[in-house]
């Protein structure tokens, strides 16, 4: 499957043969799992298995809950204390499944922030990278509407806040608004499409991992240093890459285990931490609850939504050059979708041409920044929209987009870059190979 | 760089979790100890029992448990009453609010029927008090030090202390507004509350002896209403350290597994480099 030159698979036996000619799917499993993968690869690399099996780990232990789950706005919340109570195994079923959306996230923020350093968006990995945002996408979609599934406090007004978000829209903003609540206001029938979207969702994010690994294993998997493979012969190929069973099989299962032993650490000990107590309240649609904040891994977005308000002049100016069509809630609800639009785009704004941020000595400042103002945003977030509070709100989401649209493209003119190492196999000598060097620490624990 | 990165996501995740939860819990929440609290925290039978009794004679005249199935209180790992003495508890258990329990109450005669460990406790919306089977879960204590969240990482969401300390948090003070006669309470949100003060000294007498002082009594009622709203807590701590555990030696054997596998890749390139 990619242009990396090894080994196919060779049916021995009449039966093999005779599958492989009718349907040659041994030959595709063998071709997957043997897939050259350069070796330098660092622990930065083992997301995507932890995502992988983070999936699976919510469709199964989704599957289970509903059967005993009652998606109806009188039951829902008692059919999730049947769960706790009653259901055999049920409280862990449901605490895996509760904090498995955690699990994701952390794990999918670490994957992009992997891919932004290493470059692993450009040419030609664009449409691996455009995937990757999509699934990204869905999954907050799939995680929001699960969140409404046990019908709380913050389940019921978190999805009033969002829907309404879609109410910010003009001229189609209240019909579209109707559209989806099914109804005047949330209620049974959006809990009801919910539900079914839920369950829907994650099998699109299935069929779309499934295009992300065949995207990337055509154009072979970035690495550390953002050099390629070396293609033009198969033996020079192979000082590269080792196939992926059973080397980074392995590693990365060593990894999943780390990262269990942590889950299940959080699932056993403190499940309820990063939940909120208020969701632990029936639903009440004539009680507001005090602050109503999503889940930590929305934060960040949430401060974006809510930095851009009346005061601000770019808000203003918005305003005036669209007659007042932008107003400043359509405005935040701009700048939080287009916060992620900048993402995807990402593979063409910026324009440096050498991939890996290891060789890039003023980006790679620029990028720890960045990172900082992901949990910034993230902290603003969950604070009140008061005080002191929405200017940093403020100042982390002009960052966020000063880093995509202005600096980004600025640094690829400016930047002069490092060397870069010629080969792989020199870069893994020099790093990875026993006293090879000193720079074990390149390779941090997970 | 990933490494510094690891940790500012560690403590962001922690700051962050916090943050949302200071909004949980208002007030002056009292540290009280539990037997619960930490990895390895366990119930105390006795302290459950005496808090099942507190409930039964105090708050059960305003407050439902309406999730709570009364049979869960035989199990071995919550109160752990006898069968025998739980199916007496339940049929000596009054329905004060039969309304808002349409499923216990014979549709012809409106006859209340008798209670069977099988019935859930009773709602109970007829001062239109909250239902507490929750509750423990729906509170969160406190969040310190300097709003860090890290007594809720190793001790718990505190609301055991919160209902504790809200039992305790009176100060004495009443005012009459919009027609309903208000309580001032350090630890309620606001700092008014419409419950009368609830506990006296011997407002209950302890089949166990213990003295029946105002606090022992906001402390029992807490770490019963803690089970009453997780009552797998124990299970779940058992499931959560044999998972670790096992994971743990699985870890190991994997991490020795690709040690082992990779040393000739590394061999190699080193004796290439010599």
């Amino acid at each position: 499957m990619s242009g990396i030159p090894h080994d196919h698979y060779e049916p021995a036996s009449g039966g093999e043969k005779w599958l492989h000619r009718r349907l040659p799917i041994v030959g595709l499993l063998y071709d997957t799992i043997m897939i050259p993968t350069p070796k330098n690869l660092n622990w930065m690399w083992i997301w995507g298995i932890v995502l992988t099996f983070t999936l699976v780990l919510q469709i199964v232990t989704g599957i289970v809950l509903v059967m005993h789950y009652t998606p109806h706005a009188d039951m829902a919340f008692a059919s999730v204390e049947h769960i706790m109570r009653n259901v055999n195994g049920g409280h862990m079923l449901r605490y895996i499944h509760m904090n498995g959306a955690s699990l994701f996230f952390v794990a999918v923020y670490a994957h992009i922030a992997r891919g932004l350093y290493y470059g692993s968006y450009k040419e030609p990995r664009e449409i691996t990278w455009i995937i990757g945002i999509l699934i990204y996408i869905l999954m907050m979609a799939t995680a929001f509407m699960g969140y409404v599934l046990p019908w709380g406090q913050m389940s019921f007004w978190g999805a009033t806040v969002i829907t309404g978000l879609f109410g910010a829209i003009p001229f189609v903003g209240d019909s579209l608004l109707v559209w989806l609540q099914g109804g005047p206001a949330v209620g049974n029938a959006t809990l009801q499409r919910f539900f079914s979207l839920h369950y829907l969702m994650p099998f699109i994010i299935l069929g779309l991992s499934m295009v992300h690994i065949w995207a990337f294993h055509t154009t072979g998997n970035n690495n550390p240093t953002g050099v390629e493979v070396r293609r033009t012969s198969k033996a020079e190929a192979e000082k590269d890459t080792v196939p992926f069973w059973p080397y980074f099989v392995m590693k990365d299962l060593f990894a999943l285990g780390i990262i269990f032993i942590v889950f299940l650490a959080i699932v056993g000990f403190m499940p309820n931490y990063l939940g909120h107590p208020d969701n632990y309240i029936e639903a009440d649609p004539l009680v507001t609850p005090a602050h109503i904040v999503p889940e930590w891994y929305f934060l960040p977005f949430y401060a974006i939504l809510r930095a851009f308000d009346d005061s601000v002049w770019i808000v203003q100016f918005a305003g005036f050059i669209t007659g007042g069509i932008i107003d400043a809630k359509f405005f935040g609800v701009l700048a939080m979708f287009g916060s992620i639009i900048v993402v995807a785009l990402v593979p063409w704004l910026d324009t440096s041409n050498v991939r890996s941020g290891r060789y890039r000595p003023m980006f790679k400042w620029w990028f720890a920044l960045f990172c900082v103002d992901f949990f910034v945003l993230m902290w603003a977030g969950a604070m009140p929209a008061e005080g002191i509070y929405p200017t940093i709100a403020l100042i982390g989401a002009t960052y966020w987009f000063a880093f995509f649209l202005v600096i980004l493209p600025l640094l690829g003119v400016f930047e002069k870059p490092a060397p870069q190492p010629a080969t792989i196999e020199e870069d893994f000598k020099e790093h990875l190979a026993p006293s090879g060097g000193t720079k074990i620490a390149e390779t941090p624990a997970e | 760089m990933f490494r510094t990165f690891a940790i500012a996501a560690a403590t962001a995740l922690s700051v962050a979790g916090s943050g949302a939860f200071a909004a949980g819990g208002a007030g002056e929440v009292t540290d009280y100890d539990f037997s619960f609290e930490g990895p390895f925290g366990t119930y105390d039978q006795a302290q459950l029992q005496r808090g099942l009794q507190v409930y039964t004679q105090v708050c059960a005249s305003c407050h439902g448990l309406e999730h709570v199935p009364i049979r869960t209180l035989s199990s071995e790992t919550g109160p752990g009453m006898p069968m025998d003495q739980v199916r007496a508890y339940a049929a000596d258990l009054m329905v004060i609010d039969p309304a808002a329990n349409p499923d216990i109450v014979d549709p012809d005669t409106g006859d209340v029927q008798e209670l069977k460990p099988v019935n859930h406790f009773p709602a109970n919306e007829s001062q239109g008090a909250p239902d507490l089977s929750l509750m423990a879960k729906a509170r969160a204590g406190f969040s310190g030090p300097y709003g860090t969240g890290l007594n809720q990482l190793f001790k718990g969401m505190g609301g055991a202390e919160y209902i504790a300390s809200l039992l305790m948090g009176y100060t004495g003070e009443d005012k009459l507004e919009a027609g309903a006669l208000l309580y001032e309470n350090k630890v309620m949100d606001g700092g008014w509350i419409n419950m009368a003060p609830p506990l006296y000294e011997g407002a209950v007498e302890y089949q166990d002896g213990t003295p029946a002082t105002e606090e022992q009594m906001a402390k029992d009622v807490a770490a019963f209403l803690m089970w009453t709203a997780e009552p797998k807590m124990m299970e779940r701590k058992q499931a959560g350290f044999t998972g670790v555990l096992f994971l743990t030696v699985l870890t190991v054997l994997l991490y020795l597994t690709n040690k082992r596998i990779w040393a000739p890749i590394k061999a190699r390139a080193k004796s290439d480099e010599s």
